[in-house]
């Protein structure tokens, strides 16, 4: 045992500090014991009941500071000392006041007054709760989370609809408001076409179209892809469509949504007339008459209800290009008579939703785990069969993982299996990029694509790989650099959702095979 | 009027963000304010106090709440605590006898408690003369003859084992706002002392000379010198730098400023006032005990509220942590396990030495001082390891889980905000926000005392057990 003493005249700490220097003291690498301390009487009491008590520690007095440390053998007591005098001259950081962090709507709400949406992300067991409080707050509710009780989405709608707020989901990815881009959404040109939509990767389609054709969007409304179920009635697309017939900035609307129920589209189609401005209508499979005879603009796809939009608003003359006939007559050539399924690999399930039915219009059977038809619904599990269509997004598949959109092995996994397939013509994949999305989709995807284009040359067949790139010129990544990622990669690179849907249908179909 | 779709879309966005930081970055990326919440989940997740939440916040219940709260905030900041004397414990403590020993905390008996409490408990029986030595005094302990029950049962509050005897001399205060009365018993200042569970023959030898000299003085002292304002001294010594429970040096020059005329003129030797001067210069702790009977002088005014969720006592015996709620009268404790008092420690003793938890001295944060106040006394923010920011947020973090803002009592750091107060179960579970509390650490086997100071918190299940009883009472 060594003991080294040390005295400092005339120093002068308080005993809190001491304390907390002696304590991190006693943690020095081969210190058996520190004891830094005004040498006051009680102090060197304590040290001579450890027998510690030097001559030269007895002779301090009250205003001297004694450090006292008891040392391993080997070790260097000098460097302990210089260790213990650093911790004495520690300086707490300067600066300025710390961050006030809150840890309720309710005080984040009340400290700033002018905050006026909550982005809700917690688990579905908590969501409900934390969206009455913010309603209750007077925000509007952007609520991403799922697994919400579709009681508990009734009464916060309720709740919202009375208050005149918007209450965003449950299970709502996207939203712009005043041009930020809200959770997965695209970053997008402002401009006069509002957006209200019950479809996430669908509404991002329709803004990312928008942009394309040089319009933009001065709102996007999500709802949650339940609103236009029977049971929510729509409170939130007809409230949605009401916001933006009264914002001056918006000069034509366009909803978005998966096939609503029959009862809730016409009320949300009666809601076209009182409107005031042009309503473009994008209800996938939905009637042309229906909206026609409501006096909206019916669109027969994602593509369409942008190029309606645009033309309404920004640039009379909008169009898109078709098919590329020769394009398509090429690949065609290069399959051989077995190749004639396509199996679609989607994370967004609009997207998937939008391909297949490009298939299912053409009278093809598609197996999906998105399937309205029972008899034709393929789950995770189970092995793909004809025109699949698999969202990679959807509750089986993420179930205990993290949305494909940030986790895509299960997609990459499936696309080589699929490679395998004799029967594959087509594998079509859709890769998003915005805000909440991965940094890469398409880098972290081109070794499967390699894999999969080296089984395929293996067996001598070509495999048509075609990928869509939802997203703009302003995202990070850009669309451009993705798009010339894949197209080194050797993978067809469509338009828009709709024309992805079209050319595989275009490459496969039975029919209009030569 | 124009709608609040209007004002959002007419105004600049201004984001709540609840859950996923990554929102944060690309929100603020694009330019929009937005805040993120440190959320946790409410009542730690468990369904049945989520229910218990959701029913008190039912419109009906929650405006009954409102209006009981409000009733108990402005009896705790209304009360005004004046010291009016001193006594023995067997002749002004409600309910004590010569074989009544009071504790810290919740109800405990003998065999569970803490091994400071049973040091000090074992200290208190020699010291009464109901045994000869300790071995003694231990079978007299476990024979049943002592009576033990909770310091706060007896309008009494007592710091760390909070043991309190027949002839040691108390506080007595008065609130004469609402009339009650409180009380405690004088600091025996140094370490090695029987509320830390010290008990050999030195810690008795102060005890008696405490008994025989210092009390009696105090008493006369008293007298001569009439009642003394205790909040205002309070506010005095907090603006002077102290959070008033581990930091006491300026409420004891205060507390000694408002004695000493009066000491002087007792009738006792100057050799005798000369040991009570040099006694109170001996460590800054004297005026400790005085605070935290202020406190629960004050908030004993305000329990037992119908429909009140403010908590009005934290106490601890060593083994449990108890709290009482305004809305749930009388002794109705909620409890759970004492928790570890994390700080630095005196030289030679090591983490694994402490004692958990203990004392009924968390009356001062459940008023509002103490480790709510800590942005009152940058001085002792080591103790907490960190800054003089750190020690700001704490305040600010406790003003998220209280009521209102004391205005006698403020913090001259913060503007003259007002002391934290009046904490609110509801928001204790919301928040997931813990009280904080400023404490020593004493040894956890008998005889030893004390072995540093740090903060703890109250184990997050009492607030829970609050919360259901609360919701099944105002159903």
């Amino acid at each position: 045992m060594n003991v080294t003493a040390v005295v400092k005249k005339n120093t002068y700490f308080d005993s809190v500090s001491l304390m907390s220097i002696s304590t991190k003291a006693n943690q020095f690498e081969g210190v058996d014991q520190a004891f830094v301390a005004m040498a006051t009487e009680m102090n060197k009491g304590v040290l001579k009941n450890l027998d510690l008590l030097t001559p030269e520690v007895e002779g301090a007095g009250n205003g001297d500071l004694m450090i006292v440390i008891v040392t391993a053998d080997g070790v260097d007591a000098d460097t302990v000392i210089a260790g213990v005098e650093e911790l004495l001259v520690r300086k707490a950081p300067a600066g300025g006041e710390a961050k006030i962090v809150h840890r309720t709507i309710a005080s984040a709400a009340q400290a700033d007054p002018t905050a006026n949406l909550a982005v809700i992300a917690v688990n579905g067991a908590y969501a409900a709760r934390e969206a009455r409080k913010a309603l209750e707050n007077d925000l509007h509710v952007l609520m991403f989370s799922d697994n919400v009780a579709l009681a508990d989405e009734i009464a916060l709608k309720t709740l919202a609809h009375d208050k005149g707020l918007l209450m965003m989901g449950p299970d709502c990815g996207t939203a712009i408001i005043n041009n930020v881009g809200l959770c997965f959404a695209n970053a997008v040109r402002p401009g006069s076409i509002g957006i209200v939509a019950a479809s996430g990767t669908g509404s991002q389609e329709v803004s990312v179209r928008v942009h394309a054709l040089g319009g933009g969007v001065s709102q996007l409304i999500g709802t949650g892809g339940r609103d236009l179920s029977a049971e929510v009635g729509g409170v939130m697309m007809i409230d949605g469509i009401r916001a933006l017939a009264a914002d001056p900035r918006t000069e034509a609307i366009l909803l978005v949504s998966k096939p609503p129920a029959p009862e809730v589209e016409r009320k949300v189609l009666a809601e076209i007339a009182t409107a005031g401005k042009p309503v473009v209508v994008y209800f996938i499979g939905g009637s042309e008459q229906a909206v026609t005879e409501a006096g909206g603009h019916f669109a027969a796809s994602s593509q369409d209800a942008a190029v309606q939009a645009v033309r309404l608003t920004s640039d009379p003359e909008s169009a898109v290009p078709g098919l590329d006939a020769d394009r398509v007559e090429a690949v065609r050539a290069q399959l051989n008579a077995e190749q004639r399924h396509v199996r679609g690999l989607f994370c967004g399930g609009t997207l998937c939703d939008e391909s297949m039915y490009a298939l299912l219009d053409a009278g093809e059977e598609v197996w999906s785990n998105i399937q309205k038809d029972p008899a034709h619904v393929l789950h995770a599990a189970d092995a793909s069969r004809g025109h699949t269509f698999l969202d990679f997004g959807d509750d089986e598949f993420t179930n205990g993982r993290p949305h494909p959109m940030i986790d895509p092995s299960p997609r990459l996994e499936r696309l080589v299996r699929e490679a395998q397939d004799p029967t594959v013509g087509v594998i079509v994949m859709d890769f998003v990029l915005g805000f909440g999305a991965h940094e890469d989709p398409v880098g972290v995807t081109l070794p499967a694509i390699a894999e999969a284009k080296s089984i395929a040359a293996a067996t001598g067949r070509h495999l048509e790989i075609v990928g869509y790139v939802l997203g703009t010129d302003l995202d990070k990544p850009s669309l451009a650099e993705q798009v010339a990622a894949l197209e080194s990669a050797g993978v067809t690179v469509t338009r828009s959702s709709t024309e992805t849907g079209q050319y595989a249908r275009a490459i496969v179909r039975e029919g209009t095979r030569a | 009027m124009t709608s609040p779709t209007t004002q959002l879309f007419d105004g600049e966005l201004n984001v709540v963000n609840v859950g996923l930081a990554m929102f944060d970055d690309d929100i603020s990326a694009q330019g929009a304010k937005v805040t993120t919440l440190d959320w946790t989940p409410p009542g730690g997740g468990d369904p049945e106090v989520i229910a218990a939440l959701d029913l008190l916040a039912r419109p009906d219940i929650a405006a009954r709440i409102e209006a009981a709260n409000a009733e108990a905030i402005e009896r705790i900041t209304s009360a005004k605590p004046m010291l009016v004397g001193f006594g023995r414990a067997i002749d002004v403590v409600p309910g004590m006898t010569p074989t009544t020993i009071i504790h810290a905390g919740p109800p405990i008996t003998w065999e569970r408690m803490s091994g400071p409490m049973k040091g000090a408990v074992l200290g208190a029986i020699v010291f009464e003369g109901l045994a000869a030595d300790l071995a003694e005094a231990e079978k007299v302990a476990a024979s049943g003859a002592i009576t033990f029950s909770p310091c706060h049962e007896h309008d009494c509050v007592g710091s760390m084992a909070g043991v309190t005897s027949a002839s040691m001399y108390m506080h007595i205060l008065h609130n004469e706002t609402h009339g009650n009365y409180a009380y405690t018993n004088l600091s025996e200042q140094m370490a090695k002392i029987l509320r830390m569970g010290a008990n050999d023959q030195s810690v008795i030898d102060r005890l008696v000379w405490m008994r025989d000299v210092l009390g009696p003085m105090l008493k006369e002292a008293m007298e001569i010198g009439g009642p003394i304002d205790l909040r205002l001294l309070l506010a005095q010594a907090l603006h002077m730098g102290d959070e008033a429970h581990n930091r006491n040096i300026a409420g004891t020059l205060l507390l000694l400023q408002a004695l000493a005329p009066s000491l002087l003129q007792t009738g006792f030797t100057t050799e005798q006032k000369k040991e009570v001067f040099d006694f109170i210069a001996s460590s800054d702790y004297f005026s400790g005990p005085t605070w935290l009977a202020m406190a629960k002088a004050a908030l004993d005014a305000a329990h037992g509220i119908e429909g009140s969720t403010i908590v009005t006592t934290m106490a601890r015996n060593g083994v449990e942590f108890g709290i009482r709620v305004s809305g749930l009268p009388g002794n109705h404790w909620l409890t759970g396990p004492a928790q570890k008092v994390i700080g630095p420690m005196f030289a030679g003793y090591k983490p694994e030495d402490s004692g958990l938890d203990i004392g009924d001295s968390a009356i001062s944060e459940t008023y509002g001082f103490g480790g709510f106040a800590m942005a009152a006394a940058p001085a002792i923010v080591a103790l907490v390891g960190g800054t003089v920011e750190e020690a700001v947020a704490y305040t600010r973090d406790m003003g998220e889980i209280t009521t209102a803002q004391n205005p006698n009592i403020t913090i001259p750091s913060l503007g003259f905000q007002g002391l934290p107060t009046g904490i609110d179960v509801r928001k204790v579970l919301d928040t997931g926000i813990l009280p904080v509390i400023n404490t020593a650490i004493a040894h956890k086997e008998p005889g030893i005392g004390m072995i540093g100071a740090g903060i703890t918190y109250p184990p997050a299940e009492v607030f829970e057990k609050a919360a259901l009883a609360l919701a099944e009472k105002l159903a």
